[in-house]
């Protein structure tokens, strides 16, 4: 498959990431494709979370932090957009630790269309439901959407957190390490509502279990103290020989 | 007696050790010592107003509080004062609450961390600790003088805001940095504004503190006496008996504060229990303020949407 004939959805070009003075991302380059679901591994502190957060944004809130070289989103570079808000509902973000924020729980997923303007009641409803069934949550609260969202259990919570990232109808759903608080079966009736998904958007993956990536990503990226190791079909990443020997050792956990 | 325990078989894993009976030891203790500490809390309290109320008794009554002081101050009721101290808290907060916690609110959500940022909080801190008579001086040159407002209700009432406004500032501030940064942040990943994530999340959250730092300045604004007594209130003022609106605002009133300093110390045969009385009432006054707070913070957390 050549290069041209995929959308690209996201392109990363150059992109270094500073907090004061010390640099966390070097010079990272790589796109994301429309459609594909994009793994994101790579051992603790290598930068995962704070290039989830150049994506959408969501850095600008941290003072601190120095952002330079490009994102762009469907071919328009993040930092020159005017409308920042438009640019976070296009990508849904799902944080590592649950938060389930101290509204109710129908209150929780219909908090992002209704900043974004939506009011009629129907819509709402319907958003709501699609969202807590697509987050594999639906079943476990239909008779208590008036429950506060924070009552609810931890991996409950996380699958709220989910319901809410999809409320926006996303184009792209990033998820940060979205399985650390959910139990196996759960995990695996959300991978297989990914799986669904992919058909309609793009997904990125930043998981600790590195049999997750491979179960789902198409391709997969390996991060390291702020460098990409490697980035390629997942099927390469995780075969007796990646481009890397870094990339072998690590996949197998033998690393360091 | 460990070594007991390791030697037998059939060993009980939940035998007391030295350091297990230690350890119950020090919790007992230090249980032991919070509470006394929380009684010697609630004991000057209790004896104060047990005090305050038994040397009152013989005058208080509700006409003690509707009623005008008669001969020279020496009997009747304390309704000016009580009114007076009504109208300066009242119109002082009305300024500096919805100001304290708007700045607030820019502070804490909007400003960046700047060097203006900690400027303006140095400046805060340190205008919360100047004392009152500071504030008194600072009211008689800005608002009786070069605003020309006069001794008056007015300028009494502004210095009072001017004095509780940065306390109002800090403990707001405190209140709305309590909520985790984890909501905002869940807010703001879905495209919420600063605004919508203030009004959803951050405002309903600390809402409580921040009135509690809001009440604490009633109390404040109501015993204080140098601020009022240099800008707009006097001795006596002439009211009518049960009257509820007696005063107008570029006039000078009477406060409860100052009251019963006069009655205290500055007026001769004054019968002995209305010192007393006058301060039951003061006292009153607060202590149903804040119940009042509390009872608004019940009815919030019970409707969380407002
Ligand atoms: N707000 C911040 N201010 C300063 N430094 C930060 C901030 N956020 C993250 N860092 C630093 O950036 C580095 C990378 O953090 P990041 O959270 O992106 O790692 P990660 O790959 O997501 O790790 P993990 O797998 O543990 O989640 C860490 O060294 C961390 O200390
Ligand atoms: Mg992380």
């Amino acid at each position: 498959m050549s290069r041209d004939d995929v959308r690209k959805k996201i392109e990363v070009e150059d992109l270094r990431l500073a907090y004061g003075s010390q640099e966390i991302i070097h010079s990272i380059s790589f796109d994301v494709r429309e459609n594909e679901i994009l793994g994101i591994i790579g051992p603790a502190q290598s930068g995962k979370t704070s290039l989830l957060r150049c994506l959408n944004r969501t850095i600008d809130f941290c003072a601190r932090a120095r952002v330079s070289g490009s994102v762009r989103v469907d071919g328009e570079d993040v930092r020159q957009m005017k409308d920042v808000f438009a640019l976070r509902r296009k990508i849904g973000m799902v944080a590592p630790l649950p938060v389930g924020l101290p509204l109710s729980i129908y209150d929780n997923v219909a908090f992002a269309p209704r900043s974004a303007g939506l009011t009629r009641k129907v819509e709402l409803n319907a958003i709501v439901e699609r969202c807590l069934r697509q987050a594999a949550l639906w079943d476990e609260v239909k008779d208590r959407l008036d429950s506060l969202g924070t009552a609810l259990s931890g991996g409950q919570q996380q699958r709220l957190t989910i319901a809410r990232a999809l409320s926006h109808q996303p184009e792209v759903l990033c998820l940060d390490e979205f399985s650390i608080a959910i139990d196996p079966v759960t995990t695996m009736r959300i991978e297989d509502v990914l799986k669904t998904l992919r058909r309609e958007i793009t997904i990125i993956l930043v998981t600790n279990l590195n049999q997750q990536a491979r179960r789902l990503a198409d391709r997969t990226m390996f991060l390291w103290g702020g460098r990409i190791v490697e980035i390629d079909t997942t099927e390469v990443v995780f075969s007796d020989n990646p481009a890397n020997p870094q990339t072998y050792d690590y996949v197998r956990g033998v690393f360091g | 007696m460990t070594q007991d325990a390791a030697s037998s078989p059939a060993r009980n894993r939940f035998v007391k050790t030295s350091l297990v009976v230690r350890k119950e030891f020090a919790e007992q203790l230090a249980k032991a010592v919070f509470f006394l500490m929380s009684v010697a809390m609630v004991a000057p309290l209790l004896a104060i107003v047990a005090y305050l109320v038994w040397r009152a008794w013989p005058v208080l009554s509700w006409n003690f509080v509707v009623d005008v002081p008669r001969r020279g101050m020496t009997d009747g009721g304390i309704w000016p004062a009580f009114i007076g101290t009504l109208y300066l808290v009242g119109i002082s907060l009305a300024v500096s609450a919805p100001t304290g916690v708007l700045a607030a609110v820019y502070l804490n959500e909007y400003a960046k961390e700047n060097w203006l940022n900690r400027i303006v909080n140095l400046a805060v801190i340190n205008l919360a600790g100047v004392p009152s008579i500071v504030h008194a001086l600072f009211g008689l040159g800005a608002f009786v003088y070069a605003a020309r407002f006069g001794y008056s209700i007015l300028s009494a009432s502004l210095t009072l805001a001017i004095m509780t406004l940065p306390v109002i500032i800090a403990s707001t501030r405190e209140a709305l940095a309590a909520v985790p940064a984890s909501f905002r942040e869940a807010c703001w990943n879905v495209g919420a504004t600063r605004w919508q994530t203030i009004r959803a999340v951050v405002l309903p959250n600390s809402i409580s503190g921040i009135l509690t730092g809001v009440i604490l300045q009633v109390s404040r604004a109501a015993g204080e006496t140098a601020p009022i007594m240099f800008t707009g209130a006097v001795f006596f003022k002439a009211v009518e008996k049960g009257q509820l609106l007696p005063y107008r605002l570029d006039e000078q009133c009477m406060a409860l504060s100052m009251h019963l300093y006069t009655v205290a110390t500055q007026v001769p045969n004054v019968k002995e229990s209305i010192p007393y009385a006058t301060a039951v009432v003061l006292l009153g006054t607060v202590l149903a303020v804040n119940a009042a707070a509390i009872a608004l913070r019940v009815w919030l957390r019970n409707h969380k949407k407002w």
